[in-house]
Parts: structure tokens; C-alpha cells; sequence
């Protein structure tokens, strides 16, 4: 197979290999089995949230208010679960978290799709609505005692053992979850009629409507599908945390859309592979674990990270840019 | 519609609507209660607040404009703060320290200008999209603040420094009259230089405006040193105000700063904006979060509202535009 080396995933996946490589020489001690679940470990709720924000990217919209989603969503299932219904299971638990998180996701669906509303302001306005109507009316205490179904699901492990030196390692069996989404989503993207239109509306919105899509419902679909994603992340993370806390999760939004660009989608719309997305995840989440292994003090974190952004983005419009000028 | 002929054409622009809406907040707080709202005290404490974020609304403007975004904008404030925070603790003069202090706010605005420069540059030059070139370009200059101060608070200014943040001048506080000036000036620029001409053509078609011959790049450069000097601008209120700097200030005036340019009737698309409309985008909201907290409602709640509030204009400006055009 012949390497391309203009796409994005090509050069995430080789400052990918030369971070390990550099790291591996700087601290022998990196390439064990501890930092692999680890790492893992950090990729789950960013990986949900990375594969949501990938679909509106390629819809052509942007979503900025799916970690305001996440919050209210962990919140108010934990809240409703502890009063009502202690009796749920984990994946009903899941489920209802994923319930919650469409019907946000469908507010931001009527508002654009159903009355033609700029995502990126929508979305925005939505964040603040969400987050402000939850610690407004329904609480801003930190929910100390999940419900059992919750708590259930953050003891489960896919992986545990102890290595030769004793320390302990484990694999979330939300890892799973996130395994499961990805799938899923290949499966809804590349092998159904609706994903593929919904690259075609992200591509042209025009053109799409011509051939006779219908730009409403796929666009629809893609805000409560986006909730649906960030409701799921939001009660894992709060399973996993072992406590709901409404100030979590908002503000990482911008770190998770950069990550998901740094994997090659356009902000443009009509690009985005889920390759690419796994990628930026996991290049921000050993940014973020292991940038002190090579001797870099964890304040450049931010510094590192933003380089990443500009280089990861630079490249291909630069030479995009180049492309243009020649062929003018 | 409406009998008034007046009022319809009040109500056919954005700012029209805007103005409506800034004067009802005004009048409802006011009736809802009136010794507190209309006090000396409150209107001076609501001009000593908002003129930072507007500052940072004018930056958003003035990119959004262009069709971009500045990302940025608390990034360039928080760290031509820390710059100006470190010439006014490290270096002690004679006397009150207003020597010290303009050395301080040039340095700045210097800041201000490179951190600006680097962004249209890589806006403009290597063609990234603004919106990632910001995002990144902000980390990285927050990122530099943190290690510069290793994330905490920079204190123990000489007496000056409270000057531009926290005086008045015959009676009336001096970033109220800060902010004036500045959104004179960046209306003027806008509406009656070659330059804002140029600036609203790009925004409108920047196929167009390549084909009439204008220096995009070097247009395109100014625009986002002129965001980042008002970024700068903002980040010597906010520190004069707080009587510190650090690297973390102000991050939630980033979303609020773009909030009040789209409710200020800016298209983020470009092409379209009024400095009009952000000044009465900001009084609405400074009006409505100063009213309701006399009221008591908690600052949760506000976020709750300007949300809505932003919602609620944007679909009465898109039905508006359908109406117009059928």
C-alpha cells in the first residue's frame, strides 16, 4: 500500500511513533503495559465525545455545546436514577443517559435544522442554556452516592492483572462502550444511506437537496445522534469519576473539536474519517499523560498542545494554499 | 403589521430591534425595583463592569467581520497582563509609579500586537482556517502565561496601576470612557476609511474583493493585530481592576465575547456588523445580569439567559430576513 503523505493521518500517526520512540529512550520504563491503559483509560470519554463532534464536523456544522449536554445528562440521570429508580441496571443506566442526551440533542436538531439557525451560534447559545438551566433549577452539589446501577458500571474492569514489579493495572469496561460506538458509527457512516448523505450535505448543501435529500432530516438526525454520543460519555464519565459533578466535562469542547481536526476532518464539512478522529484522541491523551516523560514540565501542556493544533492544521493548508497558487 | 410606520422601520434592522430590546430590559428592570437599579451606585458599578468584555466584543467584531474569528482574544489579554504585571513588580521607580506604568501598558500593547501579528499570519500567509489558528494560537499564549507564572497570581503593583481599572474622571469611570473611545474609533475606522471599506468587501465575497485588487494578506494581518491590541486593551482593564494578573482570568469571556458580537446583530459568516449594535448587545446584557442580581437571581441563571436571549434574537433576525425576502 502506497503511504500518503498530505493526509492528516499520516503525520499524526508519525508524531505519534516519534513522541513513543522519544519517550521510550528518555524513560525505558514508558513502554509497559501500565501507560497503554492508561492511555486508554483517558481516551474513553474524549473518544465518544471526538466520534460526535467528528459527524457534525462532516455534516459541514459545528457542535460546542455536547460537553454542556454531557454535564446535564450525567447530572439529571444520576439525580433521577437515585429518586425513582434505583432498581436500573447498568445499561439501563446507559440508556438513560443516552435518552436525556436525545432529547438535548433534539433541541439543537429543531433549531437547525427545523428553523435554519447557524450551528455555531446555536450551539453556543445552547451550552450556556443547558449549563445554566442546570445548575439553575436542578442543583449544583456534587451527587457523592450514585445509584447502584452507576456504581455497578464503574467497578467493571474488561482487563486486570498485576505486573512483574507488583503494580497493578486495569482496563474500564467502558473501554468497550467506546469500542462499540466507533463501530457503530463506521457502520452508520460508510455502509447506510444516511451516511453517506450525510457526508454529501457537508459536502454541498445544495448539490445534496438537488439530488433530492432531505437536508432537514439527515441534519436532524445528526444533532440527536451528537446527543445521544454525549449523553453516553456523560454517565460513563460520571461512573467512572464515582461522582457527578455539574462543573465537569464544560470546556473541554474545544480541545476535543481540535483533536477530531488535528485527525484530518474539515471544518468545511464533507471530510472526516474515524481513523483520523482515534488518532487526534490519542495523540491530545499522551500530550496530556506523558509529556513530563520527556523532561517537558507539565505548564508547556497548553503550549505543546496548541503547537500540535497549528502544525497538525498548518501543513495541509499550506499546502493546499501552494496547490491553489500553482494551478491559478 | 404594526400600525406605526416609525416603528416598523425601527424594528426592520437588527440594531433597530436591539435598541427595543436593550431600552425594554432597561425599563423592566427599573420597574422591578427602582430605588436599587436606578441608584447612582448601581449605574456606576455596571459602568465599571463591562467596558473589559465589550473591549474583548470589539476584537471578536472586527475579526467576525472579515468572515474570521479571533479564538484568542483572552489568551492575548491574560498574557500582555502577565508581561505588564512583570515590568510593574520587577522594575520600582520614584513616586507613584506612573512612569513604570505607561513603560508597562506599552509593553503590552506590544504583546498585544506580535501575539496579533503571529495570528494573521497564520491566517493570512499559510491560509489555516481562523478558527484553528486561534483555538491553537490561544493555548499557546495562554500555555506561555502559565509558564511564565507557573499558574498563579501576579500582586504588589505600585498605586498607579489601579488608575485605568478603577478611577473616574470627572465623575465618570475610566474604562466606561476607555471603551468609548474605542468603539468611536473602530466605528470610524469602519465606516470611513479605505480600510473598513476593504475590510466589510472581504467579509461580503473574498473572491470579489481578490479580484478588485486588494491586499488580502496584509489586510487580513492588520485586522488580527488590531483584535490583538484590543485584546491587550482589555487585559489592562481587567488586571487594573482585579490588581492582578494571571493566566487563567476571564475564561468565560471568551464565549461571551463572541455571544455579544452575534446578538450585536454580526454576521460570523462576515460582511455584516455595526459597533452599534455590539454597544447595545452589551447594555442588554449588562442591564439584564445587574437587574436580576439585585433581584437575586444567582449568576447561573444569567448564563441561562443570555443563552436564550441569543437564541431569541437570531430567530427573529432569520424570519426577519425570510420576510424581507418573499
Amino acid at each position: 500500500m502506497k503511504i500518503d503523505w498530505t493526509r492528516n493521518e499520516t503525520l499524526v500517526a508519525l508524531v505519534i511513533a516519534g513522541f513513543c520512540t522519544a519517550a521510550a529512550v528518555a524513560d525505558p520504563g514508558f513502554l509497559s503495559i501500565v501507560t497503554l491503559t492508561d492511555l486508554l483509560r483517558g481516551g474513553i470519554v474524549l473518544g465518544i465525545f471526538a466520534v460526535a463532534a467528528m459527524i457534525v464536523l462532516i455534516s459541514g456544522g459545528i457542535d460546542v455545546s455536547f460537553t454542556a449536554v454531557a454535564a446535564f445528562t450525567m447530572y439529571v440521570t444520576a439525580m433521577v436514577l437515585n429518586a425513582v429508580m434505583p432498581w436500573m441496571p447498568w445499561w439501563g443506566a446507559l440508556s438513560f443517559g443516552i435518552g436525556v442526551g436525545a432529547i438535548l440533542g433534539a433541541i439543537n436538531g429543531v433549531l437547525i435544522a427545523g428553523l435554519g439557525l447557524p450551528t455555531l451560534i446555536v450551539t453556543l447559545g445552547t451550552l450556556s442554556i443547558f449549563r445554566g438551566f442546570m445548575l439553575t433549577f436542578i442543583g449544583q452539589k456534587q451527587i457523592t452516592t450514585l445509584p447502584p446501577g452507576m456504581r455497578e458500571f464503574g467497578r467493571m474492569m474488561l482487563v486486570r492483572g498485576e505486573n512483574a514489579d507488583g503494580s497493578f493495572y486495569s482496563l474500564h469496561g467502558a473501554f468497550a462502550v467506546t469500542v462499540i460506538v466507533i463501530v457503530l458509527t463506521w457502520f452508520l457512516l460508510q455502509r447506510t444511506m444516511l451516511g453517506r448523505q450525510i457526508f454529501a450535505i457537508g459536502g454541498s448543501v445544495e448539490s445534496a437537496r438537488r439530488i433530492g435529500i432531505n437536508v432537514r432530516r439527515v441534519q436532524f438526525f445528526v444533532y440527536v445522534y451528537v446527543g445521544m454520543l454525549a449523553g453516553l460519555a456523560g454517565v460513563i464519565h460520571a461512573s467512572m469519576a464515582r461522582v457527578a459533578n455539574p462543573f465537569d466535562l464544560v470546556g473541554l469542547e474545544l480541545s476535543v473539536i481540535a483533536a477530531v481536526v488535528l485527525g484530518g476532518a474539515r471544518l468545511a464539512g464533507g471530510h472526516g474519517t474515524l481513523t483520523g478522529t482515534i488518532l487526534g484522541v490519542a495523540l491530545i491523551v499522551l500530550v496530556r499523560n506523558s509529556l513530563i516523560v520527556l523532561g517537558i514540565p507539565s505548564t508547556w501542556q497548553s503550549v505543546a498542545i496548541g503547537l500540535l493544533i497549528l502544525i497538525g492544521t498548518g501543513l495541509p493548508a499550506w499546502q493546499a494554499k501552494r496547490a491553489a497558487a500553482r494551478s491559478a | 403589521m404594526s400600525q406605526n410606520p416609525t416603528l416598523n422601520r425601527i424594528i426592520a434592522s437588527p440594531e433597530g430591534r436591539l435598541a427595543v430590546i436593550a431600552v425594554a430590559v432597561f425599563v423592566f428592570m427599573a420597574m422591578l425595583s427602582p430605588d436599587k437599579f436606578l441608584s447612582v451606585q448601581n449605574m456606576t458599578s455596571m459602568a465599571f463592569q463591562f467596558p473589559e468584555f465589550a473591549i474583548l466584543a470589539l476584537a471578536m467584531t472586527v475579526t467576525m467581520l472579515t468572515g474570521g474569528i479571533d479564538l484568542s482574544v483572552v489568551g492575548i489579554a491574560n498574557l500582555s497582563a502577565i508581561i505588564a504585571a512583570m515590568i510593574l513588580t520587577t522594575v520600582t521607580g520614584t513616586g507613584d509609579g506612573a512612569g513604570i506604568l505607561m513603560m508597562a501598558y506599552a509593553a503590552a500593547l506590544c504583546v498585544g500586537l506580535v501575539a496579533g501579528l503571529f495570528n494573521g499570519v497564520l491566517v493570512a500567509t499559510l491560509g489555516l482556517p481562523p478558527i484553528l489558528a486561534t483555538l491553537g494560537s490561544g493555548l499557546i499564549f495562554t500555555g506561555i502565561a502559565i509558564a511564565l507564572t507557573g499558574g498563579s497570581a501576579m500582586m504588589g503593583f505600585p498605586p498607579a496601576a489601579a488608575w485605568i481599572g478603577n478611577s473616574t474622571v470627572l465623575g465618570v469611570p475610566t474604562p466606561l470612557i476607555l471603551f468609548a473611545l474605542l468603539a468611536v474609533a473602530i466605528s470610524l475606522l469602519l465606516t470611513r476609511t479605505g480600510f473598513g471599506v476593504k475590510l466589510r468587501m472581504y467579509g461580503a465575497n473574498p473572491l470579489a474583493a481578490r479580484f478588485a485588487a486588494i491586499n488580502i494578506d496584509a489586510m487580513l494581518i492588520k485586522v488580527y493585530m488590531l483584535s490583538g491590541a484590543l485584546a491587550a486593551t482589555a487585559g489592562m482593564v481587567v488586571m487594573s481592576r482585579a490588581n492582578s494578573a494571571k493566566a487563567d482570568y476571564g475564561s468565560s469571556y471568551l464565549l461571551l465575547a463572541v455571544l455579544i458580537a452575534v446578538l450585536g446583530g454580526v454576521n460570523p459568516y462576515g460582511g455584516y456588523g455595526k459597533v452599534i449594535g455590539v454597544v447595545l448587545a452589551v447594555l442588554s446584557m449588562q442591564f439584564l445580569s445587574s437587574g436580576l442580581n439585585m433581584v437575586g437571581v444567582s449568576n447561573f441563571a444569567r448564563e441561562l439567559i443570555w443563552g436564550s436571549l441569543l437564541i431569541f434574537v437570531m430567530i427573529v433576525n432569520t424570519w426577519q430576513a425570510k420576510g424581507s425576502r418573499s
